[in-house]
């Protein structure tokens, strides 16, 4: 039974970005940089971003932390390079669904992301996904730090 | 010659109801005592007689429950004394827990010690309740905070630690063993070399008492602090020792109710010790369970449980070292039923959440000690920690699973 969602949570995509991560590194050019913790794991999360003219030119993460929290940082650049600012809030405000929304119709523009949707059987690990999109929005925000309560 | 009848683990278990029950449809495998330990029926008995039929407050009322109540609160002060060697009853407070005892000695140190410039030493495998209250206590008064170091196998730099022991040292506050490693630190050696510097030393003893008796008229020691919930008792109960002088010192931590001697609007006197630590109505359930934790310790042969929990320790360690790419941190001897450990590529959360699939409960995560996994390098570990009611199955299939794990993520 418990077996079953664990192949949920741990889906073969996310296996797959935790071994392979999209956009993993340092960013030289990056106009906004913010670090994520989640201060009850100790799980850390850098994102940094090119922004010009309100477009996502460049995204890159680096982090320390789990499967669930690579996986979905990955995932996350993937889904933001190229976006606008107002296109990429749509798919924070998304995510959170996923991880929350037990009747939720997918979209393909959900693309990887539906992949987390095995998390939310796991209170405990919903942070972990949150994590790297929290940061995403305090680097957004010119705030340097994002801290889940 | 007498030869002792060996450990009986299995009769041990049956006296802890949870042990027998399952999880996601699984034998429970507890692995996780270091956080807290689980509860025999005794204790858990104990608390519910109390409220079921012997409920009252203590010290004040004069009918017979209120006497009864009392009674049992201050015969367990008594216990305690016994249980870890003081012959000063009232030199035993009852607190919240270890994290509130050391706070109530901060308190102490902050009102009635530390001047600027003072120093107060620490050991780098300290849990976050023997940092955070020394650093608050040195941003109040100007004092500095030292960090003794940890060498790669987690034992204590003890030579390192003399050195940075000073005139203006004021406290050595140091952990008994570690919940991150379980190494055992040499109490009496450090302490020889604190007080030969006229340092006092407090012991964090949360979790040492859990694995062997501890008696604080042979350790030497100046405080002491424990929890009941590591110890088969309740949570919210906890035990500060410190000399009578240290005590007698102290403003009291908090006031109110039953703290007090007399009040009056032109002033209040207080209490003597133990009563000026313990404001208001306390935790008495909590206390009559750590009585009935405290009493099955001392029937039982501990010497025997420590025997066996070195023995589970000596095989998990053995197995888990075959598992490639499984890493201990921690190896320093003598170490009490604690492995730590990191996988290659794995996160700790991920070990934590798969083995609790098959129903072995691990704590992973920085256990409250940041400083001493920066120190490792590692952002978190895997810990599996082992009571005397753990048995050889568990190990079977903490193994198992783990080496499943490595399948499944690589």
């Amino acid at each position: 039974m418990k077996n079953d969602s664990l192949d949920e949570l741990y889906q073969s995509i996310i296996l797959e970005h935790n071994k392979r991560p999209s956009n993993y590194g340092h960013l030289g050019c990056a106009t906004h940089t913010a670090e994520g913790f989640n201060p009850l794991c100790g799980d850390k999360c850098t994102v940094h971003l090119n922004v010009v003219d309100q477009l996502i030119e460049a995204i890159k993460f680096e982090a320390a932390c789990c499967a669930i929290c690579k996986a979905s940082a990955s995932m996350m650049t993937n889904a933001l390079l190229g976006k606008s600012l107002a296109q990429a809030e749509k798919f924070t405000l998304r995510v959170d669904r996923i991880l929350s929304d037990d009747n939720l119709d997918y979209l393909e523009s959900d693309g990887d992301l539906v992949s987390l949707n095995g998390v939310k059987n796991f209170p405990a690990r919903i942070k972990c996904a949150s994590l790297p999109w929290r940061t995403y929005q305090a680097a957004i925000s010119q705030k340097n730090r994002a801290v889940l309560e | 010659m007498i030869v002792p009848a060996p450990f009986d683990v299995e009769s041990v278990r049956s006296d802890f109801p949870i042990l027998a029950s399952t999880v996601h449809g699984k034998p429970l495998t507890y692995l996780d005592s270091a956080a807290t330990s689980q509860k025999p029926q005794s204790v858990v008995s104990a608390i519910e007689k109390y409220y079921a039929l012997e409920n009252a407050n203590i010290h004040r009322g004069l009918h017979y429950l209120s006497e009864k109540a009392t009674d049992a609160y201050e015969s367990t002060r008594v216990q305690v004394a016994d249980f870890i060697g003081v012959s000063d009853s009232d030199t035993i407070i009852f607190t919240r827990g270890a994290t509130e005892s050391i706070n109530i000695i901060a308190h102490g140190f902050v009102e009635s010690v530390l001047q600027k410039g003072d120093e107060i030493l620490i050991s780098h495998m300290e849990h976050h309740a023997n940092i955070v209250p020394w650093q608050i206590a040195c941003e109040k008064t100007g004092a500095i905070l030292k960090v003794s170091p940890v060498n790669e196998d987690g034992s204590l730099d003890l030579v390192a630690m003399e050195q940075l022991i000073n005139e203006r040292t004021k406290l050595l506050a140091i952990v008994h063993v570690s919940n991150s490693l379980g190494t055992v630190n040499p109490v009496e050696a450090i302490i020889k070399i604190a007080h030969a510097n006229a340092v006092p030393v407090l012991l964090d003893g949360s979790q040492s008492v859990p694995h062997q008796t501890v008696d604080i008229s042979k350790i030497g020691c100046d405080f002491f602090v424990f929890s009941g919930h590591k110890i088969l008792g309740p949570t919210g109960i906890g035990v500060l020792w410190a000399k009578r002088e240290w005590l007698e010192q102290f403003p009291p931590y908090q006031s109110g109710g039953d703290m007090i001697e007399r009040v009056d609007f032109d002033g209040t006197t207080y209490k003597a010790i133990p009563g000026k630590f313990e404001a208001g109505t306390p935790h008495i359930a909590g206390v009559i369970g750590l009585s009935a934790a405290i009493r099955y310790l001392n029937d039982m042969d501990r010497l025997g449980a420590y025997r066996h929990e070195q023995e589970l320790l000596s095989l998990a360690t053995e197995q888990l070292q075959d598992i490639n790419g499984l890493r201990i941190i921690g190896t320093a001897s003598p170490k009490a039923s604690v492995i730590s450990f990191v996988f290659d590529g794995i996160h700790a959360h991920d070990i934590g959440t798969f083995l609790d699939a098959d129903a072995i409960a691990i704590r992973s995560g920085h256990h409250c000690t940041q400083p001493l996994l920066k120190r490792f390098g590692v952002p978190a570990t895997a810990r599996a920690s082992f009571a005397f009611y753990n048995n050889e199955d568990d190990v079977d299939r903490l193994v198992k699973a783990l080496k499943k794990l490595k399948k499944f993520f690589t």
